[in-house]
């Protein structure tokens, strides 16, 4: 199994912090206030239903968009007002919503991108044979146009290009979006095995069962706040809980 | 006269427009691939293009130098209105846009105006290029003008071949073009590629311009505003955004003009420019896609 990531401690390390954040698109509220953290190999989730606020927040973490109020903070530098090419060059991959690869560009070109902001390019060649050997459908069609592949083989793709960036933080949004269920198995199959090389990972997921499978912590959002947060673990003994926070139940 | 001979004499002055098109056509194309812009200054870089290698010529320069000078010029005039101009209102509506592309426009246009008058200036190229070459008895004949234009468009798109599949920026702007989000994500630089599209966008419009003021012998403030017309009906045949289809575009239209004017009765000539725009209508009206545009409506 090929290194993807570089190698870090797993501990108490906090990698990313988010405090206080609050985003509005226009005049409506996405986020009211949330803070939150992930440290150094671990899998968090942000579970919560449609416009709860989960891609929202990973959008805002990449730069794509700027808050109203509040401080993210990555390895101990403020990014919140970064550009989002800046944000990828100190280490934070997104694999978006829709998974977004270039649909015209070969599969062998969109994990060269992938490459792009990386200061040191040396390894590329060894890196994109390591995504080949992690998805080895993606080596068969690594001439083929992106455009041109199954959900499931850009999903993998989307998750290829994203390692390229050898990120310190994967940002992962709805990697199971609209792939059969054989086809989610085989991904979180992927993404554990990349936790087990020690890839830290900030995970947004609408399927609570296969995101607390994978996920050491959670958060449940809902309308823009924390209605519930724990070790995945618990949230899975109380699974009638975090569904009742889903649904707006819960205090 | 022989047919066949007229015919070949037809389709290399049809290549020989066609790539004048394609260089003016693509630079359009590749910009609003980007920007979603259509820039209407663009055929302004031809001038200054051409007026460029005019001026290098009378500070005592061979023509050659002055030529890739006027094609740098044209070049860093369009980084320049990117920066000046286009960048204050990126992601504004379409309309801000399109006016502020129409008053850069009327800004060039009138700076021409003011430092070379708006009549017309011999535009000197050295004899040789004037000379004919003559194949079968004259019944083919072509300038050296012609080949020099078909010899360094092939040149051109060459170049672009290569830059855009080759490279990171190159990549990266085919990336940036179907989807300007999805770019920012994997880390790609979008201010530093646009000012690169712009930067070969406008290089190629300066290119295009020389070579038409060596055709016509004259470069004139507003000697953009045809070309670009043409450039924009190509552009939309091929499909808006596509490099190669504003390639295919331009010589379908170069094509077209030439052989309305060959092989039609001659009544039907004067129509030449009314047919070429019909067909824009066709196209806008039945397949505003164009032939080889895959870009669809992309979300952010």
């Amino acid at each position: 199994m090929p290194r993807l990531a570089p190698p870090l401690a797993p501990g108490e390390e906090t990698i990313l912090s988010v405090d206080g954040l609050k985003v509005n698109y226009g005049a409506v509220a996405a986020i009211r206030g949330i803070s939150l953290d992930v440290k150094a190999g671990e899998v968090v989730a942000l579970l919560g239903a449609n416009g709860a606020g989960k891609s929202t927040m990973l959008r805002t973490i990449s730069g794509l968009i700027r808050p109203r109020a509040g401080a993210i903070s990555f390895a101990d530098e403020r990014i919140d007002r970064l550009p989002p090419a800046r944000i990828v060059r100190l280490g934070i991959a997104h694999s978006p919503e829709g998974r977004r690869v270039f649909g015209s560009l070969s599969v062998a070109e969109n994990l060269r991108l992938g490459a792009a902001a990386r200061p040191d390019r040396s390894t590329m060649e060894a890196d994109r044979e390591g995504v080949y050997a992690l998805f080895p459908r993606l080596r068969e069609r690594m001439g083929q146009a992106a455009g041109t592949l199954s959900g499931g083989e850009q999903q993998m793709l989307a998750l290829g290009r994203a390692l390229m960036a050898k990120p310190k933080l994967l940002l992962l949004d709805e990697p199971s979006l609209g792939l059969a269920p054989l086809v989610i198995v085989s991904i979180f199959k992927t993404l554990a095995e990349l936790k087990a090389q020690g890839v830290t990972m900030l995970l947004v997921e609408q399927n609570i069962t296969t995101a607390l499978g994978l996920a050491d912590r959670a958060y449940v959002l809902r309308t823009g706040e924390i209605a519930l947060s724990g070790a995945a673990s618990e949230l899975r003994a109380n699974y009638e809980e975090v569904a009742a926070a889903y649904l707006g139940a819960r205090g | 006269m022989n047919t066949g001979f007229y015919i070949a004499q037809q389709v290399i002055n049809a290549i020989s427009l066609g790539s004048l098109y394609a260089l003016v056509a693509i630079g359009l194309s590749m910009v609003f691939g980007i920007l979603r812009m259509t820039n209407f200054a663009h055929g302004d870089m031809m001038m200054v293009g051409a007026f460029g290698t005019l001026v290098l010529g009378w500070l005592g320069l061979p023509f050659g130098l002055a030529f890739l000078g006027g094609i740098a010029i044209g070049a860093i005039a369009g980084v320049i209105v990117e920066r000046t101009a286009y960048r204050p209102v990126r992601g504004s509506a379409d309309v801000t846009l399109l006016l502020t592309s129409l008053a850069v426009t009327y800004i060039l246009e009138n700076l021409g105006i003011l430092v070379f008058s708006s009549s017309p200036r011999n535009f000197p190229i050295p004899d040789w290029m004037n000379e004919a070459l003559q194949f079968y008895d004259g019944q083919i004949t072509f300038t050296q003008i012609n080949v020099a234009t078909i010899v360094l468009t092939a040149v051109s798109l060459g170049f672009l071949g290569w830059f855009v599949t080759r490279t990171d920026a190159g990549l990266g702007m085919r990336a940036a073009a179907e989807d300007l989000g999805a770019a920012q994500l994997v880390g790609l630089d979008v201010n530093k590629l646009i000012i690169v599209a712009f930067a070969i966008a406008s290089g190629f419009a300066g290119l295009a311009g020389i070579l038409w003021a060596a055709q016509s012998g004259i470069v004139e403030p507003d000697m953009g505003f045809t070309p670009l017309l043409k450039a924009f009906v190509a552009a939309i045949i091929g499909g808006f955004g596509s490099i190669a289809g504003a390639l295919l575009g331009g010589y379908i239209l170069g094509a077209l003009e030439v052989f309305i004017v060959a092989f039609l009765p001659s009544e039907v000539s004067p129509y030449r420019d009314a047919i070429v725009f019909a067909l824009l209508i066709a196209f806008l009206l039945f397949r505003p896609n164009g032939l080889l545009n895959r870009t669809q409506e992309v979300k952010l």
